[in-house]
């Protein structure tokens, strides 16, 4: 496996404001690597850094063995793009578009072929302004692969779709990634790195607060599962809150929260229950999310 | 290379698709000849060195239809353009500067030749004018008169902050130049202290050069249009692809 994206201490301001300050990190080949945060955070900035269409005020940046700044034409022929605030003209049509964006390049992939892939087909006549939001996040990943790239941006890619768009919008993820490519997101839903990233690097207020895969930084920050039951029969004073793991116990009517941490803490309250003969049903456990880690880290919700 | 052919056809497409655009560049000028021809008819006339209103009208109203598309369509297309994020996704390309607005102006070119066909096929069918002078001169005068004035426009673009005061900017300088540079009305009409203004209008420069590449004069009559018109190409179109901004 090799480096694609290698950034060291990239730095950005727009007058007093420091939008990137600092930000190092690798992105491996065939990887899907993500920077979440809130709005604001420096994630655009970044990713607009690395494409080349922002030049940072200090910090080395290198895609592809190029920099950049410097060699901004040949490195655009190696990526695909998709921004977060683009358009095209409105009475272009999808078929136009495609014809139009492969001419800009020296490889270019089948229009046609791109469109059946994207489930654009029926499209291809139609006008991109007649397109709903979700055909027009695939029209703008079509463009982004007509050059059939070898690392992909995508900049908020889901964002204002609705749910199932956006599903759907993951399946297309796992598909580029799946052909080899590389992909770069950036996305202020911690559920879309989850499912979609291999890494996940936490940005807030321009600095990462935390890189890893998601699985671990959920294990490393030690955040807390909940197991959540009901009461079958008579309420009994049960010793949960003094088992290894447990932190406290939440007692509501017939409804129990054990909040705790560590790979035995599921088992021991359900065999602790059961030792003790207490009857309980609509038993789940909720794991820690990714949401949790950026509570953790910055004592903040990500959506604020 | 490919980019710039498949950019220049997608444009002019997407241009035919605009009725508006399409209307003010080669319908106006054509309802203008009708509407004049109506009013004075085709009769020679001494005020015009014996040709008609009509036969002068074709070389003013061609210098017309490239005083709007540059003044009227490009400011406002391609400040749109900017403001709606389209350059944004156009730089996201390996597309140079230059290769965009070079395919923008061979559309803007072909869509004023094709106004000017329109205008020229009418002119021929309703009065019969007659085309005195040569065709390669001619097409030379309204090809530089397009470069010279769409630089104008280009710049317009560049420096507006948004479209709508591209659009008002374009107007403010396009209103004078439609009475006073001889594109709207013959320059013979206005009287001597009027046309002292007219000097300072770069369209008067074009309109004259495609009078008189009309009507068959030598190019050596009109040193002082051509260099006007070249210095504009040089000096404003030079501004407008360095200070042009993709957002």
């Amino acid at each position: 496996m090799s480096t694609v994206i290698e950034v060291e201490n990239l730095q950005k301001a727009y007058g007093p404001t420091r939008a990137v300050d600092g930000v190092s990190f690798t992105v491996e080949q065939g990887e899907v690597f993500g920077m979440v945060g809130p709005n604001g955070a420096g994630k655009t900035t970044t990713i607009e850094c690395v494409e080349g269409l922002r030049r940072p005020d200090a910090g080395r940046v290198r895609v592809l063995g190029l920099d950049p700044g410097g060699d901004r034409r040949a490195l655009a022929e190696r990526i695909g793009i998709q921004l977060q605030q683009a358009n095209l003209p409105a009475r272009l049509r999808v078929g136009e578009a495609l014809n139009l964006f492969g001419a800009f390049y020296k490889t270019a992939a089948s229009p046609r072929e791109l469109v059946e892939r994207l489930g654009l087909s029926e499209k291809w006549s139609a006008p991109v302004t007649k397109l709903s939001g979700g055909q027009r996040q695939r029209l703008f990943i079509a463009l982004a692969l007509v050059n059939q790239p070898e690392l992909v941006f995508l900049d908020e890619l889901t964002t204002g779709l609705d749910p199932q768009a956006r599903r759907s919008m993951w399946d297309l993820v796992r598909e580029v990634r799946q052909q080899g490519r590389t992909v770069f997101l950036t996305t202020h839903f911690m559920e879309e790195a989850e499912r979609l990233c291999d890494r996940v690097a936490i940005l807030d207020h321009g600095r990462i607060v935390a890189l890893d895969r998601p699985e671990a930084l959920v294990r490393s920050l030690a955040v807390e599962t909940r197991v959540v039951f009901t009461v079958v029969g008579e309420m009994q004073d049960v010793p949960l809150a003094s088992l290894a793991g447990v932190q406290r116990v939440e007692t509501s009517g017939e409804r129990v929260i054990v909040h705790g941490s560590g790979d035995q803490f599921v088992s021991r309250v359900v065999s602790a229950l059961e030792a003790n003969r207490i009857a309980f049903r609509d038993l789940r456990t909720e794991q820690p999310t990714l949401e949790d880690v950026f509570l953790t880290l910055t004592g903040r919700e990500l959506r604020e | 290379m490919r980019g710039l052919v498949q950019l220049t056809a997608t444009s002019f497409k997407l241009y035919l698709r605009e009725p508006i655009a399409t209307f003010f560049t080669m319908a106006f000028p054509a309802l203008m000849l009708i509407l004049f021809g109506s009013i004075y008819g085709n009769d020679p006339s001494p005020l015009f060195g014996g040709h008609g209103t009509i036969d002068v009208s074709m070389p003013n109203y061609t210098g017309l239809i490239l005083g709007t598309v540059a003044l009227m369509s490009i400011p406002i297309t391609t400040a749109g353009y900017r403001e709606q994020g389209i350059l944004r996704r156009f730089r996201a390309t390996p597309m140079r500067p230059l290769t965009y607005i070079a395919a923008d102006v061979c559309t803007n070119l072909a869509m004023t030749m094709v106004g000017m066909l329109l205008l020229l096929g009418l002119g021929w069918v309703l009065y019969r004018v007659q085309f005195e002078g040569q065709f390669l001169s001619y097409l030379g005068a309204v090809v530089l008169g397009c470069l010279a004035m769409f630089s104008l426009g280009y710049l317009i673009a560049s420096v507006a902050p948004g479209a709508r005061m591209a659009q008002v900017i374009g107007m403010v300088i396009f209103y004078p130049m439609l009475f006073l540079s001889g594109a709207g009305m013959p320059i013979e009409l206005l009287p001597d202290s009027i046309r002292r203004i007219s000097a300072f209008l770069p369209l008067t420069y074009a309109v004259n050069l495609l009078r008189g590449m009309w009507f068959g004069e030598a190019w050596s009559a009109h040193l002082l249009d051509v260099a006007v018109l070249l210095a504009m190409l040089v000096v404003m179109g030079g501004l407008a692809v360095r200070l042009f901004r993709w957002e």
